[in-house]
Protein backbone atom coordinates (compact mmCIF):
# COMPACT_ATOMS: atom_id res chain seq x y z
CA UNK A 1 0.00 0.00 0.00
CA UNK A 2 1.36 3.55 -0.96
CA UNK A 3 1.56 6.02 1.35
CA UNK A 4 -1.19 8.34 0.27
CA UNK A 5 -3.41 5.07 0.17
CA UNK A 6 -2.64 4.18 4.27
CA UNK A 7 -3.22 7.90 4.75
CA UNK A 8 -6.63 8.33 2.96
CA UNK A 9 -7.47 4.73 5.07
CA UNK A 10 -6.43 6.65 8.16
CA UNK A 11 -8.74 9.68 7.45
CA UNK A 12 -11.39 7.04 6.89
CA UNK A 13 -10.72 5.31 10.34
CA UNK A 14 -10.48 8.25 12.39
CA UNK A 15 -13.61 9.87 10.51
CA UNK A 16 -15.53 6.94 11.33
CA UNK A 17 -14.37 7.05 15.21
CA UNK A 18 -15.53 10.45 15.21
CA UNK A 19 -18.66 9.33 14.28
CA UNK A 20 -18.83 7.25 17.21
CA UNK A 21 -18.86 3.33 14.88
CA UNK A 22 -17.13 0.80 16.66
CA UNK A 23 -14.21 -1.08 15.00
CA UNK A 24 -13.91 -4.83 15.44
CA UNK A 25 -11.29 -6.77 15.32
CA UNK A 26 -11.13 -7.56 11.20
CA UNK A 27 -11.13 -4.10 10.25
CA UNK A 28 -8.52 -2.03 9.26
CA UNK A 29 -7.15 0.00 11.64
CA UNK A 30 -3.52 2.02 12.04
CA UNK A 31 -0.44 -0.28 13.42
CA UNK A 32 -0.56 2.24 16.15
CA UNK A 33 -3.85 1.69 17.29
CA UNK A 34 -3.96 -1.89 17.04
CA UNK A 35 -0.39 -1.74 19.57
CA UNK A 36 -1.66 1.20 21.90
CA UNK A 37 -5.16 -0.98 22.04
CA UNK A 38 -2.70 -3.97 22.86
CA UNK A 39 -1.17 -2.36 25.55
CA UNK A 40 -3.85 -0.98 27.22
CA UNK A 41 -6.31 -3.93 27.08
CA UNK A 42 -3.47 -6.33 28.54
CA UNK A 43 -2.26 -3.98 31.30
CA UNK A 44 -5.65 -3.60 32.12
CA UNK A 45 -6.23 -7.26 32.06
CA UNK A 46 -3.21 -7.65 33.82
CA UNK A 47 -4.42 -5.27 36.70
CA UNK A 48 -7.36 -7.76 37.25
CA UNK A 49 -5.21 -11.16 37.75
CA UNK A 50 -2.41 -9.54 39.82
CA UNK A 51 -4.96 -7.51 41.82
CA UNK A 52 -6.64 -10.95 42.72
CA UNK A 53 -3.50 -11.77 44.92
CA UNK A 54 -3.41 -8.69 47.76
CA UNK A 55 -7.75 -9.83 48.37
CA UNK A 56 -6.92 -13.46 47.95
CA UNK A 57 -4.54 -13.19 50.84
CA UNK A 58 -7.61 -12.75 52.79
CA UNK A 59 -9.59 -15.66 52.19
CA UNK A 60 -9.25 -18.23 54.70
CA UNK A 61 -8.45 -15.69 57.47
CA UNK A 62 -12.04 -13.42 56.37
CA UNK A 63 -13.91 -13.13 60.16
CA UNK A 64 -16.96 -14.73 58.99
CA UNK A 65 -18.75 -16.87 56.50
CA UNK A 66 -20.82 -14.03 55.15
CA UNK A 67 -17.17 -12.15 54.50
CA UNK A 68 -15.78 -15.11 53.03
CA UNK A 69 -18.69 -16.15 50.55
CA UNK A 70 -18.49 -12.42 49.14
CA UNK A 71 -14.68 -11.79 49.28
CA UNK A 72 -14.46 -15.43 47.10
CA UNK A 73 -17.15 -14.16 44.73
CA UNK A 74 -15.26 -11.15 44.33
CA UNK A 75 -11.66 -12.52 43.89
CA UNK A 76 -13.64 -14.85 41.52
CA UNK A 77 -15.30 -11.84 39.55
CA UNK A 78 -11.41 -10.28 39.07
CA UNK A 79 -10.39 -13.40 37.73
CA UNK A 80 -13.17 -12.92 35.18
CA UNK A 81 -12.50 -9.65 34.09
CA UNK A 82 -9.06 -10.59 33.55
CA UNK A 83 -10.46 -13.65 31.38
CA UNK A 84 -12.75 -11.03 29.31
CA UNK A 85 -9.84 -8.99 28.77
CA UNK A 86 -7.15 -11.33 27.67
CA UNK A 87 -9.89 -12.82 25.38
CA UNK A 88 -10.62 -8.88 23.84
CA UNK A 89 -6.61 -8.33 23.81
CA UNK A 90 -6.18 -11.72 21.75
CA UNK A 91 -8.76 -10.40 18.77
CA UNK A 92 -6.18 -8.01 18.18
CA UNK A 93 -3.59 -10.54 17.09
CA UNK A 94 -1.70 -11.36 20.10
CA UNK A 95 -1.93 -14.54 22.13
CA UNK A 96 -2.70 -15.70 25.64
CA UNK A 97 0.55 -17.19 25.49
CA UNK A 98 2.76 -14.16 24.84
CA UNK A 99 0.44 -11.77 26.98
CA UNK A 100 1.55 -13.93 29.77
CA UNK A 101 4.71 -14.11 28.87
CA UNK A 102 5.34 -9.95 28.51
CA UNK A 103 3.82 -10.02 32.12
CA UNK A 104 5.52 -13.05 33.77
CA UNK A 105 8.77 -11.27 32.20
CA UNK A 106 8.17 -8.10 34.12
CA UNK A 107 7.60 -6.50 30.45
CA UNK A 108 4.15 -5.87 30.92
CA UNK A 109 3.04 -3.78 33.34
CA UNK A 110 0.06 -3.80 35.75
CA UNK A 111 -2.06 -0.83 38.06
CA UNK A 112 0.80 0.03 41.09
CA UNK A 113 -2.08 -0.10 43.74
CA UNK A 114 -1.65 -3.97 43.77
CA UNK A 115 2.09 -3.52 44.93
CA UNK A 116 1.17 -2.78 48.15
CA UNK A 117 0.53 -5.41 50.76
CA UNK A 118 -2.47 -5.95 52.84
CA UNK A 119 -1.68 -6.50 56.37
CA UNK A 120 -4.99 -6.28 57.96
CA UNK A 121 -8.85 -7.51 57.58
CA UNK A 122 -9.74 -3.62 57.28
CA UNK A 123 -7.48 -3.50 54.11
CA UNK A 124 -9.94 -5.91 52.09
CA UNK A 125 -12.28 -3.03 53.40
CA UNK A 126 -10.48 -0.15 52.32
CA UNK A 127 -9.57 -1.75 48.60
CA UNK A 128 -13.27 -2.25 47.74
CA UNK A 129 -14.28 0.65 48.88
CA UNK A 130 -11.18 2.61 47.52
CA UNK A 131 -9.56 0.56 45.22
CA UNK A 132 -12.60 -0.62 43.30
CA UNK A 133 -14.22 2.81 43.64
CA UNK A 134 -11.51 4.38 41.55
CA UNK A 135 -11.31 1.50 38.98
CA UNK A 136 -14.78 2.17 38.79
CA UNK A 137 -14.07 6.16 38.06
CA UNK A 138 -11.88 4.69 35.03
CA UNK A 139 -13.64 1.97 33.57
CA UNK A 140 -17.13 3.63 32.94
CA UNK A 141 -16.24 6.02 30.53
CA UNK A 142 -14.38 2.44 28.56
CA UNK A 143 -17.92 0.89 28.03
CA UNK A 144 -17.88 3.62 25.14
CA UNK A 145 -14.52 2.94 23.72
CA UNK A 146 -14.37 2.94 19.76
CA UNK A 147 -12.37 -0.71 19.82
CA UNK A 148 -15.48 -3.00 19.87
CA UNK A 149 -14.66 -5.94 22.34
CA UNK A 150 -12.85 -4.07 24.59
CA UNK A 151 -15.74 -1.81 25.28
CA UNK A 152 -18.06 -5.19 25.28
CA UNK A 153 -15.90 -6.81 27.89
CA UNK A 154 -15.82 -3.24 30.03
CA UNK A 155 -20.03 -3.65 30.35
CA UNK A 156 -19.95 -6.64 31.52
CA UNK A 157 -16.78 -5.32 34.08
CA UNK A 158 -18.80 -2.57 35.44
CA UNK A 159 -22.17 -4.53 35.75
CA UNK A 160 -20.15 -6.38 38.28
CA UNK A 161 -17.80 -3.79 40.00
CA UNK A 162 -20.69 -2.17 42.10
CA UNK A 163 -20.96 -4.93 44.45
CA UNK A 164 -17.50 -5.11 44.69
CA UNK A 165 -17.14 -1.69 46.44
CA UNK A 166 -20.65 -1.78 48.31
CA UNK A 167 -19.07 -5.04 49.82
CA UNK A 168 -15.54 -2.89 50.81
CA UNK A 169 -17.73 -0.43 51.90
CA UNK A 170 -19.42 -2.60 53.73
CA UNK A 171 -16.50 -3.77 56.04
CA UNK A 172 -15.26 -0.42 56.77
CA UNK A 173 -19.14 0.53 58.29
CA UNK A 174 -19.20 -2.36 60.50
CA UNK A 175 -15.62 -1.61 61.47
CA UNK A 176 -16.31 1.97 62.08
CA UNK A 177 -19.17 1.41 64.42
CA UNK A 178 -17.30 -1.40 65.80
CA UNK A 179 -15.23 -0.62 69.31
CA UNK A 180 -12.33 1.42 69.05
CA UNK A 181 -9.49 -0.78 67.80
CA UNK A 182 -11.66 -1.71 65.14
CA UNK A 183 -12.14 1.94 63.90
CA UNK A 184 -8.94 2.44 64.30
CA UNK A 185 -7.83 -0.41 62.20
CA UNK A 186 -10.48 1.15 59.62
CA UNK A 187 -8.80 4.50 59.90
CA UNK A 188 -5.07 3.40 59.50
CA UNK A 189 -6.13 1.27 56.20
CA UNK A 190 -7.13 4.63 54.34
CA UNK A 191 -4.27 6.59 55.69
CA UNK A 192 -2.24 3.53 53.61
CA UNK A 193 -4.48 3.21 51.26
CA UNK A 194 -5.77 7.20 50.62
CA UNK A 195 -2.79 8.20 48.34
CA UNK A 196 -1.93 5.18 45.73
CA UNK A 197 -5.55 5.35 45.60
CA UNK A 198 -5.43 8.44 44.17
CA UNK A 199 -2.36 6.99 42.35
CA UNK A 200 -4.52 5.29 40.06
CA UNK A 201 -5.64 7.51 37.76
CA UNK A 202 -2.08 8.33 36.70
CA UNK A 203 0.31 11.08 36.32
CA UNK A 204 -1.09 15.00 36.17
CA UNK A 205 -2.33 16.15 32.92
CA UNK A 206 0.73 18.13 32.59
CA UNK A 207 2.75 15.17 32.53
CA UNK A 208 0.53 12.58 30.74
CA UNK A 209 2.19 11.77 26.86
CA UNK A 210 -0.68 9.92 25.33
CA UNK A 211 -3.90 12.05 26.34
CA UNK A 212 -4.70 13.43 23.59
CA UNK A 213 -4.27 10.39 20.84
CA UNK A 214 -5.93 8.34 23.48
CA UNK A 215 -9.26 11.19 23.56
CA UNK A 216 -9.75 10.86 20.03
CA UNK A 217 -9.92 7.14 20.21
CA UNK A 218 -11.96 7.36 22.99
CA UNK A 219 -9.63 5.10 25.32
CA UNK A 220 -10.05 8.20 27.59
CA UNK A 221 -13.02 10.94 28.12
CA UNK A 222 -12.02 12.90 31.00
CA UNK A 223 -8.54 13.47 31.48
CA UNK A 224 -6.54 11.96 34.73
CA UNK A 225 -6.82 15.07 36.54
CA UNK A 226 -10.47 15.60 36.06
CA UNK A 227 -10.90 11.67 36.99
CA UNK A 228 -9.21 12.47 40.34
CA UNK A 229 -10.73 15.14 41.07
CA UNK A 230 -14.24 13.55 40.58
CA UNK A 231 -13.03 10.70 42.89
CA UNK A 232 -11.94 12.78 45.27
CA UNK A 233 -15.74 14.60 45.42
CA UNK A 234 -17.15 11.46 45.88
CA UNK A 235 -15.27 9.59 48.06
CA UNK A 236 -14.53 12.27 50.76
CA UNK A 237 -18.30 12.31 51.77
CA UNK A 238 -18.22 8.20 52.70
CA UNK A 239 -15.66 8.95 54.55
CA UNK A 240 -17.54 11.40 56.61
CA UNK A 241 -20.24 8.93 56.93
CA UNK A 242 -18.02 6.29 58.39
CA UNK A 243 -16.60 8.78 60.70
CA UNK A 244 -13.13 8.64 60.02
CA UNK A 245 -10.40 11.21 58.23
CA UNK A 246 -8.89 10.98 55.30
CA UNK A 247 -4.93 11.86 56.21
CA UNK A 248 -4.61 14.93 53.85
CA UNK A 249 -4.18 18.46 55.95
CA UNK A 250 -4.76 20.40 52.72
CA UNK A 251 -8.01 18.46 51.95
CA UNK A 252 -10.70 21.43 51.74
CA UNK A 253 -13.79 22.25 49.73
CA UNK A 254 -14.01 25.15 47.47
CA UNK A 255 -17.27 27.25 47.34
CA UNK A 256 -15.69 29.04 44.36
CA UNK A 257 -14.54 26.06 41.91
CA UNK A 258 -17.41 23.62 43.60
CA UNK A 259 -15.19 20.76 44.17
CA UNK A 260 -12.24 19.30 47.09
CA UNK A 261 -9.12 20.87 46.98
CA UNK A 262 -6.15 18.91 47.77
CA UNK A 263 -2.27 18.30 48.81
CA UNK A 264 0.95 17.47 46.66
CA UNK A 265 1.20 13.70 45.68
CA UNK A 266 4.01 12.25 46.47
CA UNK A 267 4.71 11.19 42.39
CA UNK A 268 8.39 10.11 43.53
CA UNK A 269 6.70 7.24 45.34
CA UNK A 270 4.69 6.66 42.16
CA UNK A 271 7.32 6.06 39.66
CA UNK A 272 8.98 4.34 42.09
CA UNK A 273 6.68 2.01 42.88
CA UNK A 274 6.17 1.60 39.00
CA UNK A 275 9.71 1.35 38.36
CA UNK A 276 9.32 -2.00 40.48
CA UNK A 277 10.77 -0.67 43.90
CA UNK A 278 7.01 -1.10 45.61
CA UNK A 279 6.65 -2.85 48.79
CA UNK A 280 5.47 -5.93 47.21
CA UNK A 281 6.68 -5.89 43.35
CA UNK A 282 8.65 -8.70 43.82
CA UNK A 283 5.87 -11.08 45.67
CA UNK A 284 3.41 -10.22 43.06
CA UNK A 285 5.43 -10.99 40.06
CA UNK A 286 6.78 -14.41 42.00
CA UNK A 287 3.17 -15.48 43.03
CA UNK A 288 2.43 -15.05 39.39
CA UNK A 289 4.96 -16.87 37.96
CA UNK A 290 4.85 -20.04 40.09
CA UNK A 291 1.25 -20.19 39.89
CA UNK A 292 2.40 -20.38 35.92
CA UNK A 293 4.51 -23.01 36.32
CA UNK A 294 3.39 -24.76 38.94
CA UNK A 295 -0.01 -25.32 36.99
CA UNK A 296 1.82 -26.31 33.57
CA UNK A 297 1.83 -30.45 34.67
CA UNK A 298 -2.31 -29.66 34.55
CA UNK A 299 -2.40 -27.72 31.29
CA UNK A 300 -0.46 -30.20 30.07
CA UNK A 301 -2.50 -33.48 31.09
CA UNK A 302 -5.63 -31.50 30.06
CA UNK A 303 -3.86 -31.39 26.40
CA UNK A 304 -2.83 -34.47 26.23
CA UNK A 305 -6.34 -36.69 27.38
CA UNK A 306 -8.05 -34.25 25.17
CA UNK A 307 -6.15 -35.45 22.47
CA UNK A 308 -6.70 -39.09 23.59
CA UNK A 309 -10.21 -38.55 23.68
CA UNK A 310 -10.21 -37.26 19.68
CA UNK A 311 -7.96 -40.24 19.19
CA UNK A 312 -10.31 -42.66 20.20
CA UNK A 313 -13.17 -41.15 18.92
CA UNK A 314 -11.57 -41.27 15.47
CA UNK A 315 -10.54 -44.89 15.86
CA UNK A 316 -14.09 -46.44 16.67
CA UNK A 317 -15.60 -43.87 14.10
CA UNK A 318 -13.60 -45.77 11.79
CA UNK A 319 -13.88 -49.35 13.40
CA UNK A 320 -18.09 -49.12 13.13
CA UNK B 1 7.55 -22.85 27.41
CA UNK B 2 8.46 -24.57 24.52
CA UNK B 3 6.84 -23.74 20.60
CA UNK B 4 6.18 -27.35 20.22
CA UNK B 5 4.12 -28.04 22.96
CA UNK B 6 0.65 -27.41 22.07
CA UNK B 7 -1.91 -24.64 23.71
CA UNK B 8 -5.11 -25.01 25.03
CA UNK B 9 -7.24 -23.91 21.76
CA UNK B 10 -9.69 -20.94 21.36
CA UNK B 11 -13.52 -21.34 21.98
CA UNK B 12 -16.06 -18.72 20.98
CA UNK B 13 -19.09 -18.99 24.15
CA UNK B 14 -22.88 -18.66 22.94
CA UNK B 15 -25.14 -17.98 26.09
CA UNK B 16 -29.11 -17.88 25.79
CA UNK B 17 -30.09 -16.05 28.29
CA UNK B 18 -33.35 -17.43 28.43
CA UNK B 19 -36.10 -19.80 26.49
CA UNK B 20 -37.73 -17.76 23.93
CA UNK B 21 -34.34 -16.08 23.04
CA UNK B 22 -31.57 -16.75 20.59
CA UNK B 23 -27.75 -17.65 21.68
CA UNK B 24 -25.96 -14.85 21.50
CA UNK B 25 -22.15 -14.62 21.40
CA UNK B 26 -20.64 -13.33 24.57
CA UNK B 27 -17.06 -14.13 24.24
CA UNK B 28 -14.20 -16.23 24.09
CA UNK B 29 -12.19 -18.62 26.16
CA UNK B 30 -9.44 -21.51 26.51
CA UNK B 31 -9.89 -24.86 27.02
CA UNK B 32 -8.37 -28.25 26.20
CA UNK B 33 -11.59 -29.82 25.54
CA UNK B 34 -15.37 -28.99 24.82
CA UNK B 35 -16.13 -30.38 27.95
CA UNK B 36 -13.67 -28.50 29.97
CA UNK B 37 -14.96 -25.19 27.59
CA UNK B 38 -18.29 -25.75 28.73
CA UNK B 39 -17.76 -25.40 32.27
CA UNK B 40 -15.57 -22.95 31.64
CA UNK B 41 -18.15 -20.92 30.06
CA UNK B 42 -20.30 -21.46 33.31
CA UNK B 43 -17.73 -19.78 35.56
CA UNK B 44 -16.71 -17.18 33.03
CA UNK B 45 -19.89 -15.54 31.74
CA UNK B 46 -22.76 -17.02 33.59
CA UNK B 47 -21.58 -16.40 37.64
CA UNK B 48 -25.16 -13.96 38.01
CA UNK B 49 -27.78 -16.21 36.04
CA UNK B 50 -26.83 -14.86 32.71
CA UNK B 51 -27.66 -18.16 30.98
CA UNK B 52 -29.76 -21.54 30.89
CA UNK B 53 -28.03 -22.58 27.86
CA UNK B 54 -24.57 -22.64 26.41
CA UNK B 55 -22.69 -23.36 23.08
CA UNK B 56 -19.39 -23.70 22.73
CA UNK B 57 -17.62 -23.85 19.42
CA UNK B 58 -13.61 -24.30 18.68
CA UNK B 59 -12.95 -20.39 16.98
CA UNK B 60 -11.18 -22.25 14.32
CA UNK B 61 -14.15 -23.95 12.75
CA UNK B 62 -15.52 -20.13 12.14
CA UNK B 63 -15.60 -18.63 8.81
CA UNK B 64 -15.85 -15.41 8.99
CA UNK B 65 -16.58 -12.98 6.52
CA UNK B 66 -14.42 -10.07 5.38
CA UNK B 67 -15.22 -6.42 6.09
CA UNK B 68 -12.62 -5.69 2.36
CA UNK B 69 -15.87 -7.60 1.10
CA UNK B 70 -18.55 -5.60 2.66
CA UNK B 71 -19.28 -3.33 -0.48
CA UNK B 72 -20.13 -6.44 -2.24
CA UNK B 73 -21.43 -8.67 0.13
CA UNK B 74 -24.28 -6.07 1.39
CA UNK B 75 -24.46 -2.78 -0.27
CA UNK B 76 -26.73 -4.51 -3.26
CA UNK B 77 -29.32 -4.25 -0.64
CA UNK B 78 -29.23 -1.02 -0.20
CA UNK B 79 -31.21 0.10 -3.56
CA UNK B 80 -34.05 -2.76 -3.28
CA UNK B 81 -36.24 -0.52 -1.49
CA UNK B 82 -39.46 -2.50 -2.96
CA UNK B 83 -38.08 -4.40 -0.16
CA UNK B 84 -39.82 -2.35 2.13
CA UNK B 85 -43.31 -1.80 2.83
CA UNK B 86 -43.32 1.66 2.71
CA UNK B 87 -42.19 1.71 -1.30
CA UNK B 88 -45.60 0.89 -1.91
CA UNK B 89 -48.20 3.90 -2.20
CA UNK B 90 -52.14 3.49 -1.18
CA UNK B 91 -54.45 5.27 -0.74
CA UNK B 92 -55.41 6.61 3.44
CA UNK B 93 -58.90 4.81 2.96
CA UNK B 94 -56.52 1.25 3.04
CA UNK B 95 -56.59 0.32 6.81
CA UNK B 96 -55.62 -1.94 8.56
CA UNK B 97 -52.51 -2.98 5.64
FE1 LIG C 1 -12.25 -5.92 38.23
FE1 LIG D 1 -13.43 -5.17 41.27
Amino acid sequence: MSDKEVKNLEEMFEACIARDEKIEPKDWMPEKYRQTHIRQISQHAHSEIVGMLPEGNWITRAPSLRRKAALLAKVQDEAGHGLYLYSACETLGISREELYEQLHSGKAKYSSIFNYPTITWADIGAIGWLVDGAAIINQVPLCNTSFGPYARAMVRVCKEESFHQRQGYEIMLTLCNGTEEQKAMAQDALNRWWWPSLMMFGPTDAESTHTEQSMKWKLKRKTNDELRQQFIDQTVPQADILGITVPDPDLKWNDERGHYDFGEIDWDEFWQVVKGHGPCNKERLNARVSAWEEGEWVRDAAMAYAEKQEERKATTKKAS
Amino acid sequence: MSDKKKNWPLWEVFVRSKNGLEHRHFGSLHAADAEMALENARDVYTRRNEGVSIWVVESKHITASNPSDNGELFEPAQDKVYRHPTFYDLPDEVKHM
